[in-house]
């Protein structure tokens, strides 16, 4: 199991608070982690930095390619990021809701291919062909999320929990290598969550993907993980199996106090 | 009790109006008989009408809040049956197409010289408006310098005709490319900025553009303008004044035609997607591998492009330009004309286009209170009917793909 992302002492500093401390994280491929920690701990700023929109103040963010080429990802704007191979989804659904659900996978294919300007008004063959598989990759993907019912319903029309799914169908449509889920099940009745445990191991076998993910539903992120950072006031306080984090006195003050 | 205090709410209304419009509507001056004439029926009539109109535009309102079923308002029952007719039945499109069509290529053997011209001008503010809707409608990047494009492709075509002798159909496409490398110039400075401050610097960059025509008289000729602006030849004929109307009218209709076919498969290609993406959110965009910076110069250079096309257009139609044709007013007529028509909608922009220049041209019978009626008729259109003409119609076009597997 070779890990394929590993971040080394990753700092962020806004002003004068310290929302990351020398944080370090390894994910092996084909491997699902968890990071958790009380809200504010810095887990979405830890994910903002990964996923490109902020710009770390020190440390290093290196991705190991399936060719075995390792990359420093810090400085690289987002959708170089996403190209690089680390799809991302987010705590608050940022769907593109003016727009059908397949489109919005669609967009996901967006980095994979090159169509310009002249491919748009000329449509070639090649053109033609690219788009056609956009739209089948796209189609193949939504079955798999059992969305293939709504495709073409405008995003924004769909159930809450369709809505998080869409999300991460887009998200694998920019064939990633890892992927960051921010609290996946956030605002999900425990029937849904328990869908999710399952859809989110079924992701990571059949897409090939590593996941990192944010969650505060502890069930999900014990059954799902295979290890588990925990996260407090910007630093890495435990790392372990569930077994491990559970009885970990560290983490229990961090959660409960004194 | 209801009927009541909406007529009282009428009545102050009217009273309002009355005192406003006194000034201009009751008070007449003739300074050489030195004479006030007091037109007391003016006031009766500003009175009753904008008590009427108060009246009805409430009503009105009152009615399409009030009602959740809107089946039996007309308005209602056009705005939901119309649209959903037209799109699902094919046979009507084509009808709608070739009556269209026809019209319009038949138009200039039905109508004076005059009329020709203004539906030419009518139909150059078709691509104006198509181009800015790749801006405003797709990429949602309001741009309030639209214009300064339209400038660059005229002084683009009447500068290089001056000092090199340039003709039209060589002009058109140096036009575009200038307008587009502009349109990247302007896209640089903006590509961080977003809604009212972005709509700020576009204004600054428009009055830029004019103010520099305006003043650099050794580059522009200044305030002054350049005349004898060549017509497009038509090969190996000379033409005579109808006629060379009548193949601008022509030039015009097929440059509208080009426009709506590239338009349409920009939309509907992976650019046209990422524009839309870049519209609905910025940063989930940007997380899904779009990269914003050539998203949004494409859409600026594209946009422009069509501007710089419509500008030699414009130059070689009227034959003399000065900066006083590319004001702010300009940039504000087109934006119009994309939001009265629907943003993002090709159709919508085309009527909004049609609409917004025939009608003022067409209210001349109504000489005084043209602009009034078609001032009139944009509120009570944005009132009732903000999102536009057309309310994207590109929506509905992807419904039928992904049925490749059927049995």
């Amino acid at each position: 199991m070779g890990e394929i992302l590993s971040v080394e002492k990753l700092t962020m500093i806004f002003g004068g608070l310290v929302a990351l401390d020398r944080v370090d994280i390894t994910v092996g491929s084909d491997e699902i982690v968890a990071l958790i920690g009380p809200n504010g701990a810095g887990k979405t700023t830890f994910f903002n930095c990964l996923s490109g929109i902020y710009a770390p103040t020190s440390g290093g963010i290196y991705l190991t390619n399936r060719r075995g080429k390792r990359d420093r990802l810090n400085d690289l704007k987002p959708n170089k990021v996403t190209e690089k191979g680390i799809a991302r989804t987010f705590q608050n659904i940022r769907l593109f809701s003016g727009m059908t659900v397949l489109e919005n996978v669609m967009i996901g294919c967006h980095c994979r291919n090159k169509a310009g300007i002249a491919g748009a008004i000329f449509r070639f063959a090649a053109t033609k062909n690219e788009e056609r598989r956009i739209v089948e990759k796209s189609y193949a993907l939504l079955e798999q999320m059992g969305l293939d019912q709504y495709v073409n319903e405008f995003a924004r029309n769909l159930p809450y929990g369709a809505q998080r799914r869409l999300e991460l169908a887009r998200a694998l449509a920019t064939e990633p290598q890892l992927l960051l889920l921010d609290e996946p099940a956030a605002g999900m009745n425990p029937k849904e969550t328990h869908e999710l445990n399952g859809l989110i191991a079924r992701v990571r076998d059949k897409n090939k993907v590593s996941v990192l993910l944010i969650e505060h539903d502890m069930k999900l992120v014990m059954d799902v993980s295979d290890r588990i950072y925990v996260m407090d006031y910007g630093r890495r306080i435990a790392h372990g199996t569930a077994k491990q984090v559970r009885n970990d006195p560290v983490v229990i003050k961090a959660y409960l106090g004194e | 009790m209801r009927v009541v205090s909406e007529l009282k709410r009428s009545f102050w209304v009217a009273v309002w109006f009355m005192l406003l419009t006194f000034p201009i509507m009751v008070i007449k001056v003739d300074p050489y008989e030195k004479l006030i004439f007091w037109r007391w029926k003016n006031l009766f009539l500003v009175g009753a009408g904008s008590f009427i109109i108060s009246f009805a535009v409430r009503f009105l309102m009152a009615k399409t809040d009030g009602r959740n079923n809107k089946k039996k308002h007309l308005f209602g029952v056009l705005q939901r049956y119309l649209p959903p007719v037209c799109l699902h039945s094919p046979r009507i499109i084509y009808f709608c197409l070739f009556f269209a069509g026809s019209f319009i290529v038949g138009f200039p053997f039905l109508f004076s010289a005059y009329q020709v011209n203004i539906m030419t001008t009518a139909l150059l503010y078709v691509v104006l408006g198509l181009g800015l809707n790749i801006v405003v409608g797709l990429a949602g990047l309001l741009d309030l310098g639209y214009v300064a494009f339209y400038a660059v492709g005229a002084y683009s075509y009447a500068l290089l005709n001056v000092h090199f002798g340039l003709g039209f159909w060589m002009a058109l496409p140096v036009g575009a490319l200038f307008a587009a490398l502009f349109g990247v110039l302007l896209g640089f400075p903006v590509l961080r900025l977003r809604g009212d401050y972005l709509a700020i610097v576009t204004l600054g960059f428009g009055e830029i553009i004019r103010l520099v025509l305006e003043n650099w008289n050794e580059f522009s000729f200044g305030p002054s303008g350049i005349a004898n602006i060549p017509k497009p030849a038509f090969p190996g004929i000379k033409l005579s004044m109808d006629q060379a109307t009548l193949y601008m009218y022509f030039l015009a209709l097929l440059l509208v035609c080009f426009t709506i076919f590239v338009v349409n498969r920009l939309q509907d290609s992976r650019i046209g997607r990422a524009w839309i993406a870049l519209r609905e959110d910025e940063i989930a965009c940007q997380s899904m591998g779009i990269d914003r910076t050539r998203t949004k110069l494409s859409a600026f250079a594209l946009g422009a492009t069509w501007a710089g096309m419509v500008g030699v257009f414009f130059a070689a139609k009227t034959t003399f330009i000065n900066p006083a044709s590319f004001t702010f007013l300009e940039s504000a007529v087109i934006l119009s004309i994309v939001v009265l028509g629907g943003m993002g909608s090709t159709v919508g922009v085309v009527i909004g286009a049609l609409i917004f220049i025939l009608l003022p041209e067409y209210l001349r019978a109504f000489t005084d209170f043209r602009m009034l009626i078609f001032g009139a008729v944009m509120v009570i259109m944005m009132v009732f009917r903000p999102q536009g003409i057309i309310s994207n119609v590109r929506r509905s076009y992807r419904f039928v793909k992904p049925d490749h597997e059927a049995p």
